[in-house]
């Protein structure tokens, strides 16, 4: 049995964590939510892409340092336990990971070494308004290779140079690249829970676009991109809900109440007793996800299901009752508790709600039920 | 990261599928595992691993094991999971009782015992519980006082219970209050004794769930000589440590009907809306949860097995199992009842979905969560011992035994 990272992975781990820690310690975050402008921290984008992990999981012949997923597990953990205020999930877990498994040989070659350099920003434009986007709710259209309809929210939307969007062509959903800075785009930045991370509002009225993997493959392409996305995301999650739990640890450890540090209290021990538990649920299946994603195997729509829900569940509840732990100075401004707050909130929305995973989850298990029968 | 045996493990694996393909039974011996035909095909079983030296696996050869690692011991424990085989009433004897007797007993002692333990011809319990305390071990009342007559020996008084086992042990090891005057800890001594000496009672206890798996031990003057003694006088909270110690590695799976048989049921129940109730979002979120609640301990199994791979101790995430487990198991049962309406109330096993799999679910779901380590004692070891956090403040700590205010 081999269901852990290896010796090498572990020691990029560990380079990352130092790296944050040095270059993007939480007043980084900070800095962008107090400037409503920034949209990013481009100092930090710069500076993480000299690190090479923007192409961690790119081949070498791209640009990349064609290294495997589970060395991009272990960077998005550690991104994540920073809430690190760069849009390098977007352009890293959906932009490069689509290309990479659906783009053609053209796209690959122009997208990809951009990618890895830190050049272009990415982002996917799928929802539409409230609630999931399906192909029955789809409203944008694409005809005669330009893109018209609205987009909202597109994770840095504003700041990113390409969007991969999803479309209708011809009654069918497909997967669209549209270039942001060229005709036919307009961005409106949208407030968001979490200020640290950017979004837009995306107009689209006869912008021109290249479509990626089949036509009428769209949802099918989403979802597989999703799948991906949802397991590094997970690593994320796992990050930031593990930060939380040492955070309230820490503070409880220190702060007195009728005499006695509260760490001493059985209701706050058994409340971080807790969150540990969660927090090794959700580490064991994303520890699944990372190897389903490394090895691309058959288990991967459900293993990504199962990481997705256990990480989004497990942050919630360490972010929540970690400020809950800090009692009263907790629910300041100034107390970094709700940056992890609001990060928990924007991660378990971004590729899907957990209660669309939960459905996609047990239908998953239905048609294998059903294949086993 | 992958599932693979090393090259070792794997030559180990074929070679434990070898003898069990030779030895192992071939079908389950019909019958009650706590005694008869089952208690016979269990002690034979036994015998036949012991003889082959994979009773004990990690054990030193000299005491009849292969001195193998854990991970030989999962690893047979795994293919042998894979044969019909009886039951196994010597885990607690083999687990804890055996090995504390081995750390603290004299030669001649261990020698007269770890060998019949091994082979199955006698079966030992823990007797450690009692009415008045299951968490709080160390607050015992069973008394252990000297012979008045000089010879050296110790007469035992008063009850233990919840002990597995007990109705058909041979022996057990002991944990008694021998110094009241000082403070708990301070005060307690173990022995090991015979279950079949005057003076031992083992009763039933009829639990809620209408079963009997667990006992009442009574001592009356039962008789025990100093020899019997494990570790000195006043010093048996630190060997009942080495015994627990052993417990923890003790590692369990699910527990009763799990999420598969809760989404086959749903399949096979009507609905709201007159279809499958398998259709019914709210129950489709708790299959999902429980999926990954089972899949996230499934998962954190094979990472301790990684470690015990490695040759790492691993590392505290071993501890959330019984967390999660029994708390689902309880919960699962009541929503599968609840699926099922007004139905939902019958028990009978002729007439209720699986043979009564979910109402037996329901009904011993709360003994788990209470057995070896309640939720909230589970709760305190990982803040402590995994967090770090500080123990409670103990008003009993430093107080003589005798003085200690005592409720029901």
């Amino acid at each position: 049995m081999n269901f852990d990272f290896s010796d090498d992975q572990k020691s990029l781990k560990g380079e990352a964590r130092k790296f944050l820690g040095a270059n993007c310690p939480t007043s980084r975050a900070r800095g962008v939510l107090e400037n409503s402008a920034a949209g990013y921290d481009a100092e930090l984008w710069k500076s993480v892409a000299a690190q090479g992990w923007l192409g961690a999981a790119i081949p070498e012949e791209f640009g990349g340092l064609g290294l495997g997923h589970l060395e991009l597990c272990v960077i998005a953990e550690e991104l994540g336990r920073a809430v690190a205020p760069i849009p390098f999930a977007s352009t890293v877990y959906f932009l490069a990971e689509a290309i990479m498994l659906a783009g053609d040989d053209e796209q690959k070659a122009d997208l990809l070494p951009r990618i890895a350099a830190g050049e272009i920003i990415g982002a996917i434009a799928t929802s539409e308004g409230p609630g999931a986007t399906t192909a029955a709710t789809l409203q944008s259209t694409v005809t005669d290779g330009k893109l018209t309809g609205v987009k909202i929210p597109v994770t840095d939307g504003d700041i990113a140079d390409v969007a991969l969007v999803l479309a209708k062509e011809g009654g069918k959903p497909g997967l669209y690249l549209v270039e942001l800075r060229g005709e036919g785009v307009t961005r409106e930045a949208v407030k968001t829970l979490d200020p640290t991370r950017d979004a837009a509002k995306l107009t689209f009225k006869d912008a021109p676009v290249r479509r990626v993997g089949a036509a009428g493959a769209g949802i099918e392409l989403v979802e597989q991109v999703f799948d991906r996305a949802a397991i590094l995301i997970a690593f994320e999650q796992c990050g930031g809900a593990d930060r939380c739990l040492e955070m309230a640890k820490e503070y409880a450890l220190e702060r007195y109440a009728f005499g006695r540090v509260i760490a001493s209290y059985q209701a706050i021990k058994h409340k971080l007793a807790d969150m540990y538990v969660k927090n090794e649920l959700a580490r064991s299946n994303a520890y699944y996800g990372a190897w389903a994603l490394n090895t691309n195997a058959a288990e991967l729509p459900v293993a990504a299901s199962a990481a997705r829900i256990a990480a989004s569940e497990a942050y919630w509840f360490a972010s929540k009752e970690n400020i809950q732990t800090h009692g009263g100075i907790g629910f300041t401004w100034e107390m970094d508790c709700h940056l992890f707050y609001r990060r928990s909130r924007q991660l378990s929305l971004v590729a899907g709600a957990p209660r669309v995973w939960k459905e996609r989850l047990v239908s998953h298990l239905e048609r294998r039920n059903a294949a086993a029968a | 990261m992958d599932f693979n045996d090393s090259p070792d493990e794997a030559a180990y694996r074929q070679q434990v599928r070898d003898w069990l393909d030779a030895n192992a039974p071939k079908a389950r011996v019909a019958g009650d595992p706590e005694g008869g035909d089952g208690m016979a095909a269990s002690k034979a079983w036994q015998a036949k691993k012991a003889e082959a030296g994979y009773a004990c696996i990690t054990w030193p050869k000299e005491w009849g094991g292969q001195g193998g690692t854990p991970v030989q011991n999962v690893i047979f424990s795994q293919e042998e999971a894979k044969y019909p085989i009886p039951g196994n009433p010597f885990q607690i004897g083999l687990g804890m009782c055996v090995p504390t007797v081995m750390t603290f007993a004299d030669e001649e002692t261990k020698k007269r015992f770890v060998g019949p333990a091994l082979r199955g011809e006698e079966i030992w319990s823990q007797l450690f519980s009692e009415p008045s305390g299951g968490s709080d071990v160390a607050g015992a009342r069973t008394k252990a006082e000297r012979a008045p007559d000089g010879s050296g020996d110790w007469i035992i008084s008063g009850q233990k219970m919840w002990t597995t086992g007990a109705q058909f042990s041979d022996f057990g090891i002991v944990i008694t209050r021998t110094s009241p005057d000082k403070p708990k800890h301070k005060g307690l001594t173990m022995f090991w004794i015979d279950m079949k000496d005057p003076g031992v009672e083992v009763k039933p206890i009829h639990q809620m769930s209408g079963g009997s798996g667990f006992n009442e031990v009574f001592f009356t003057n039962v008789r025990v000589k100093d020899s019997q003694r494990l570790g000195a006088v006043d010093d048996g909270w630190r060997v009942s440590l080495v015994t627990l110690m052993n417990e923890r590695l003790a590692v369990g799976g699910q527990t009763g009907a799990g999420w598969q048989q809760f989404m086959e049921a749903a399949r096979n129940t009507p609905g709201l809306d007159g279809g499958s109730a398998l259709k019914d979002g709210a129950l489709r979120e708790k299959l999902a949860d429980w999926y990954v609640q089972a899949e996230g301990l499934k998962h954190t199994r094979n990472r301790t097995m990684t470690a015990l791979s490695r040759g790492q101790t691993p590392g505290p995430e071993s501890s959330i199992g019984k967390i999660i487990s029994a708390v689902q198991m309880q919960e699962l049962g009541n929503t599968a009842i609840e699926m099922l309406d007004q139905y939902g109330i019958i028990d009978d096993p002729e007439l209720a979905s699986l043979n009564g799999a979910f109402h037996f679910s329901l009904m011993f779901g709360p003994g788990l969560r209470i057995a070896g380590g309640t939720d909230e004692i589970l709760r305190n070891i990982i803040a402590e011992r995994v967090l770090g956090l500080p123990g409670d403040i103990r008003v009993d700590k430093d107080v003589p035994f005798k003085d200690m205010p005592t409720g029901r």
